[in-house]
């Protein structure tokens, strides 16, 4: 088995204004696709080929960083795809908002947190929101590591994710990472989020 | 101290079209000067109040080291270009020492050329020279420099996506080929 770029379910141009056609038609067809290949490079030939990447990322250090790096990017860009559409912005609903409620306090704060964790992280990396058996946290990693991952400081089931490498908002924001982050809330789908947090 | 964002040593439109003018503004006046307004900041009242960027690069972490070490880097990497100012790398101490541990000039540029491609994510790729006079070439992450190690800069690539992102997207390759036909081997010799 070989893993395969996925079909975004929406148009390039379809996050516009927020996340630009080009900006999204490369990310996808050029950096996500770059990932794949690779990974399926690196994995190829080996008894890792009939793996799913999750386990495969959940056992990450033992296996050597070419694996580390393209499984990440991988799998990352994938959530990062998934939990976007036309259709976003707004609160989420029902379990999630209460478990958004109970961890952060209230959508504000949560909303806070996230965007420091993604502003701060510096260099290349992402900035995630993860399920912990029910308790939601925040965390940021370096680079195309995960919360999957058995190196990442805090572990669990990511069900948001920021993309915060520079190529994907540098064409459209360049050095103005804040604005990039702030536009992100009106494309995440909470209803696709939601479907995350099981 | 306070430091402050020095000049870039020619017009912002001077290095086109390998790296262009727009290119150059958001890395010199927003990124570089970022760097500094925010190390100016986190100085104030820290133990490195009064201390220079090599001090800080070598004994800073966090955010002191991050800011301090990216703004030492962006001077470095802007001084060495000079696209009116080629020069022919010439025969010399620094050219003998390219030859005697490279084998060769297209050698070394071949491996630098490498070493910045295979670098994963944001940070630099460096020609050093090390406490015994042999050159080397290293790779460091995110601010990362090779002073904090030891080792003498001699010249130096930025791969953060954005230095490049906006004239050659996801070619860094096609970045590093160009590279090479701004560097003013003058500068490069008399770091050596």
């Amino acid at each position: 088995m070989s893993f395969e770029l996925p079909k975004l379910a929406y148009a390039y141009n379809a996050l516009e204004p927020y996340i630009d056609a080009m900006t999204m038609e490369i990310h996808h067809t050029k950096h996500h696709a770059a990932y794949t290949n690779n990974l399926n490079n690196a994995i190829k030939d080996s008894e890792n080929e009939n793996k799913s990447i999750e386990e495969i990322l959940k056992n990450i250090s033992k296996y050597p960083m070419v694996v580390r790096n393209n499984g990440g990017g991988y799998y990352n860009h994938n959530v990062f795809w998934e939990i976007m559409s036309p259709n976003g912005g707004g609160e989420p609903k029902g379990d999630l908002l209460q478990a958004i409620l109970k961890d952060f306090g209230s959508f504000e704060k949560f909303k806070e947190s996230f965007n420091n964790a993604a502003a701060t992280r510096f260099g290349s990396g992402w900035a995630w929101l993860v399920n912990q058996n029910g308790k939601l946290v925040i965390s940021s990693t370096p680079n195309q590591d995960n919360p999957l991952m058995d190196v990442a400081e805090i572990k669990g089931t990511p069900i948001l994710a920021i993309d915060v490498w520079e190529h994907a908002y540098y064409l459209k924001y360049q050095n103005r990472r804040p604005e990039y982050i702030n536009a992100f809330w009106n494309v995440i789908d909470w209803n696709l989020v939601a479907k995350r947090f099981v | 101290m306070i430091f402050e964002l020095p000049n870039l040593p020619y017009a912002s439109d001077a290095l086109e079209p390998m790296i262009s003018k727009k290119t150059l503004e958001f890395h010199h006046d927003k990124h570089h000067a970022a760097y500094v307004t925010n190390l100016n900041n986190l100085v104030k009242g820290s133990k490195f109040e009064e201390a220079d960027l090599e001090t800080i690069i070598k004994y800073a972490d966090g955010g002191i080291f991050n800011n301090g070490a990216q703004v030492w880097n962006h001077t470095f990497y802007f001084e060495q270009f000079g696209k009116d100012k080629i020069h022919m790398l010439k025969n010399g101490a620094f050219s003998d020492a390219v030859y005697r541990d490279f084998g060769s000039l297209d050698i070394f540029k071949d491996k630098f050329s490498n070493a910045s491609k295979t670098l994963f994510g944001s940070g630099w790729t460096w020609l050093v020279k090390k406490p015994d006079g042999t050159l080397d070439i290293v790779q460091t992450s995110n601010a990362a420099n090779p002073m904090r190690d030891g080792l003498k800069p001699i010249l130096t690539c930025d791969v953060w996506e954005h230095a490049y992102y906006i004239d050659y997207q996801n070619k860094r390759a096609d970045y590093i080929e160009n590279f090479w036909k701004i560097i003013d081997w003058a500068v490069i010799a008399k770091r050596y």
